[in-house]
């Protein structure tokens, strides 16, 4: 096992860390108890899985990741527990019983450690000499990407666009304040 | 030449793709779902990406710029759904919802 | 007209003979109560009068030059045998809409048309006042269509068509007053009973092409005496067959009970279908056959003694009737018995006169019942009549003329007839002289209710209060007399009938001279001794005195034997004994139906499922999505199992 360990690349050896790490943050993910540091395990899982993305030469497609997941996506979780109080149940519900001093170190302890190892391992990918020479080798770049897209595939682009709209005016139709431009008011207060 | 082998990034597509799913059924909270279900679109996002750079082809990332679209359009509803689930509910206990129940 | 015109046009003329009545008919249907009386009834009549000048036509054509005339209409379908079972060499045979006229069916378009148009006269007359009388007359014209089909029809299947045409008639009719549900349970009765005759027709038939691969009748008669000889298996259950679909018809014995029940329709349809014409269908698809028939002895001797005892069976049911149509009912059984006794011994014509005369006065004597009954407020029971000599002196007269035509004195037309049936019974080879002793007793029998019916009737003592109302109907009274003159003159047409049906029927080579000398005075002789006989004792029924002093046991004479003979013997009682009630018995058995259950099962199982699936059902999301991962877990095990075990093989 470890003369296998000894044998690798260091690309490979930094691949298969960040594979761990994301494995790792996505159980956290789904076991912990509490609502935002699943979340932040979240951003770790993400991250981790940007680093595999570069290091299976898809930068851009790291970039997005980033961007977008890790950016984007995890930010309007982070408002939607905040500012409806999303997270309040399970938290209450959870069987914490030696008060807040555990709970605030869990909080941040856990994804910082995970953080901070996908940190070092992502500084030594760009600066290993080494791993740009294997990654520039089979790298499929942005425009690629982008002539792909507009190309054969405008129209699942096409698609996608029709998507989010309709992602759009959902969200902005459930998320709304009950009876704002609504007549049915009293209709759906009696459903609920 | 890729540098990793296929198998690999598919072995791990699939255990990210197993943990999401375990989420998935064992998480009451539906905040949870929802991001056991980020989790799996992830997953699936990795299969792509490495198919792709494993025959050199730039489909891989396109299906994984369509995954993210498909991503941020179910979180913006699902998001919304877990307000309004709030507001009824005051609860996000997934199993609350069974009024489908035969 | 040329002589050459002369076939194109009696062709042509016998081609729409049915068909008057035919447009008539769906007029009549069309219109229906639009129709003014006038209207319904002079478009029914007028129809009916085509079609009788049609039919006199085309018989003054028939002559020993031409003895059939036959017009081809068109094809009707053909039908083809399957390979092998065939035993001749033509393997399709074509059903056409051909007529054909003999001398037989131009005795029975004559009695058809002829009866028939007098029938119409007089129903116009009779139901005058009915609300729905366009549907009446579109009915009577319905049916002589389905008549004058069967005994024109050149093959089975169009003569079937015409079977079933009147047996659908008949139901029409006797259920006419639908409202009532006696009238309702009569029709369906008749109905379901010849169906059986029907049904055993049909059956027949089947054989009969099956066998010969042909349906047109004169094929069939020159093939069956080509390939069978007498005695023939196959002609013996293909006649018995073609006897059912008889007797269900023709009301013998044992399918007769729906005769009696059918008097429930209106009097003209009794007249019409139910004495004169319907009824002898049977007869005539007995004489049609003879030439299959002949091929089969022990068959016709069948036919004489069912022929035989029916006609006792309905003289003694005849003795003890209350209701003045009953009797009659149960008469014309008696007389169809004498046809079929007739046929059976071979006297195909005679038995074919005696269906002319029979219709002629039996025709009669219902119309004329008809009018005594519409007199009397639609009074029927015999006992509540009586002294009607006087008080309806002209129907009395009809009527008795109709009654010595149906006792057959010498010089009516039913003595030629019944004599000539009864005289060829010694010596014939299917009857003999047993069956000729039947016939005579039957004879005494016939005079004895006779004379029974007459005395209860219109002699002794009123028993009928109200005033009478007789119909002064100028239609009705002419359409009596006309059948009143040709019951009495019918007799003058033997010659003329033996003639014509000499070319149908093959020749009688018997030798009369073995009978004893004494025969045909103890058959001439016979209805003096029921009248003498019933003279003395029914004296009472026609005596002024012991009328008025035993009013009441006239009504009351229901001994055990009384009862037992006024119910036809017993046969309804016997019948719903032996299939009506153990079916009943089945049905009720047999509830919930077993194969319903057998449906119900899956039902059931259906159910099950149902509820299985349904408790599968939870409403908890989380259950669907572990149960859509455990899906794919198994197909994807499935994949790999499948994929492993190719590699390794």
């Amino acid at each position: 096992m470890i003369s296998a360990l000894v044998e690798l690349n260091p690309l490979q050896l930094t691949f298969y860390s960040a594979a761990l790490l994301a494995i790792v943050a996505s159980l956290k993910v789904v076991t912990s108890k509490n609502t935002v540091h699943a979340l932040l395990y979240l951003v770790v899982s993400l991250l981790a899985v940007a680093v595999c993305f570069y290091l299976m030469g898809a930068p851009f497609a790291a970039g997005l990741e980033v961007i977008v997941y890790a950016g984007a996506i995890l930010v309007l979780f982070v408002f939607a527990i905040m500012m409806f109080g999303l997270g309040q149940d399970e938290t209450l519900h959870a069987p914490s019983v030696d008060g807040s001093k555990v709970n605030q170190f869990s909080l941040w302890f856990g994804p910082f450690l995970l953080a901070l190892l996908l940190l070092i391992e992502l500084v030594y990918a760009i600066s290993s000499g080494e791993i740009q020479a294997r990654l520039t080798a089979n790298t499929i770049d942005a425009k690629q990407v982008g002539i792909l897209l507009y190309g054969p595939y405008v129209l699942a682009v096409e698609i996608a666009s029709f998507l989010l709209l309709a992602g759009l005016i959902g969200g902005y139709h459930y998320a709304k304040p009950e009876g704002v431009g609504l007549d049915r008011k009293n209709n759906l207060g009696e459903h609920g | 030449m890729i540098a990793i082998p296929l198998s690999h990034i598919l072995i791990l597509a699939s255990t990210l793709f197993v943990i999401g799913f375990v989420g998935v059924i064992t998480r009451k909270n539906t905040l949870f779902i929802l991001m056991s279900l980020e989790v799996m679109l992830n997953a699936v996002g990795v299969a792509f990406i490495g198919a792709g750079s494993a025959w050199q082809q730039a489909d891989g990332q396109v299906m994984f710029i369509l995954i993210l679209t498909l991503a941020a359009a179910e979180v913006a509803l699902g998001l919304a759904l877990l307000i309004q689930m709030q507001r009824r509910f005051k609860s996000l206990d997934i199993d609350l919802l069974s009024k489908l129940k035969g | 007209m040329t002589d050459n015109m002369l076939p194109l046009m009696t062709e042509t003329v016998l081609a729409f003979l049915p068909f008057y009545p035919l447009i008539s008919f769906v007029l009549l249907i069309l219109l229906g109560k639009r129709l003014s009386w006038r209207l319904a009834a002079s478009l029914s009549i007028a129809a009916m009068v085509l079609s009788a000048l049609s039919s006199l036509f085309v018989i003054s054509q028939l002559s020993v030059d031409i003895p059939v005339i036959t017009s081809h209409l068109w094809t009707w379908f053909t039908l083809s045998l399957a390979e092998g079972a065939n035993q001749t060499n033509q393997s399709a045979a074509s059903i056409n809409i051909n007529f054909y006229l003999d001398g037989l069916s131009a005795v029975m378009i004559s009695v058809v048309t002829g009866v028939g148009l007098l029938i119409h006269i007089f129903a116009a007359a009779y139901m005058k006042a009915d609300e729905n009388f366009s549907r009446f007359m579109a009915y009577m014209n319905l049916f002589i269509v389905a008549m004058l089909i069967l005994v024109l029809a050149d093959n089975l299947v169009l003569l079937y068509l015409g079977w079933e045409g009147v047996g659908l008639c008949s139901f029409l009719l006797i259920g006419f007053w639908y409202q009532e549900k006696a009238n309702v349970l009569a029709a369906r009765k008749a109905f379901i009973v010849t169906r059986i005759g029907d049904t055993a027709l049909a059956i027949g038939l089947f054989i009969l092409f099956k066998e010969l691969g042909q349906l047109t009748i004169v094929d069939i008669t020159q093939n069956a005496q080509l390939l069978w000889v007498a005695g023939d298996d196959k002609a013996y259950w293909i006649t018995l067959l073609l006897l059912g679909g008889a007797v269900g018809k023709s009301a013998q014995l044992p399918l007769q009970t729906w005769l009696p029940d059918a008097m429930a329709g209106p009097t003209p349809v009794s007249a019409l279908i139910h004495a004169a014409t319907m009824v002898t269908a049977g007869v005539y698809l007995i004489a049609r056959m003879n030439g299959l028939f002949l091929l089969a002895p022990e068959v016709m001797n069948y036919v004489a003694w069912l022929g035989a005892a029916t006609l006792l069976l309905a003289g003694i049911a005849a003795l003890a009737q209350s209701d003045i149509k009953r009797v009659l009912a149960y008469s014309t059984m008696s007389q169809i018995g004498y046809m079929m006794l007739s046929l059976g011994a071979g006297a195909f014509s005679a038995g074919v006169f005696h269906l002319m005369t029979h219709a002629f006065f039996k025709a009669l004597l219902f119309l004329t019942a008809g009018a005594i009954i519409v007199a009397l407020h639609h009074q029927q029971s015999l006992f509540k009549m009586g002294g009607l000599l006087k008080r309806l002196p002209f129907e009395t007269a009809l009527f008795a003329v109709g009654l010595v035509c149906l006792m057959a004195l010498p010089g009516s037309s039913g003595f030629f007839s019944k004599e000539a049936i009864i005289a060829q019974l010694w010596s014939s080879d299917t009857a003999g002289p047993l069956l000729w002793y039947c016939a005579i007793f039957g004879a005494l029998l016939t005079s004895i209710y006779s004379c029974r019916l007459f005395f209860l009737a219109f002699m002794g003592e009123s028993r009928f209060e109200q005033n009478l109302q007789p119909s002064s109907s100028k239609l009705l009274k002419f359409s009596l007399i006309a059948l009143a003159v040709l019951s009495l003159i019918g007799g003058v047409f033997a010659n003329i009938i033996e003639m014509s049906l000499a070319e149908v029927f093959p020749l009688d080579t018997r030798i009369v001279e073995s009978d004893p000398y004494w025969l045909h005075s103890v058959a001439i002789a016979t209805p003096f001794v029921g009248i003498i006989f019933s003279w003395f004792y029914f004296a009472s029924y026609r005596s002024k005195e012991s009328a008025a002093s035993n009013k009441n046991t006239f009504i009351a004479s229901s001994s055990g034997i009384a009862t037992f003979c006024r119910q036809g013997l017993a046969f309804d009682s016997f019948y719903h004994w032996l299939l009506v009630k153990p079916y009943c018995y089945l049905a009720q058995l047999n509830r919930r139906d077993v194969f319903d259950q057998l449906l119900m099962l899956n039902a059931w199982y259906v159910g099950l499922c149902h509820d299985v699936l349904k408790s599968s059902q939870t409403g908890k999301l989380r259950w669907y999505a572990a149960a859509i991962g455990l899906a794919t877990f198994l197909l994807l095990l499935v994949l790999s199992v499948d994929v492993i075990s190719t590699e390794a093989s």
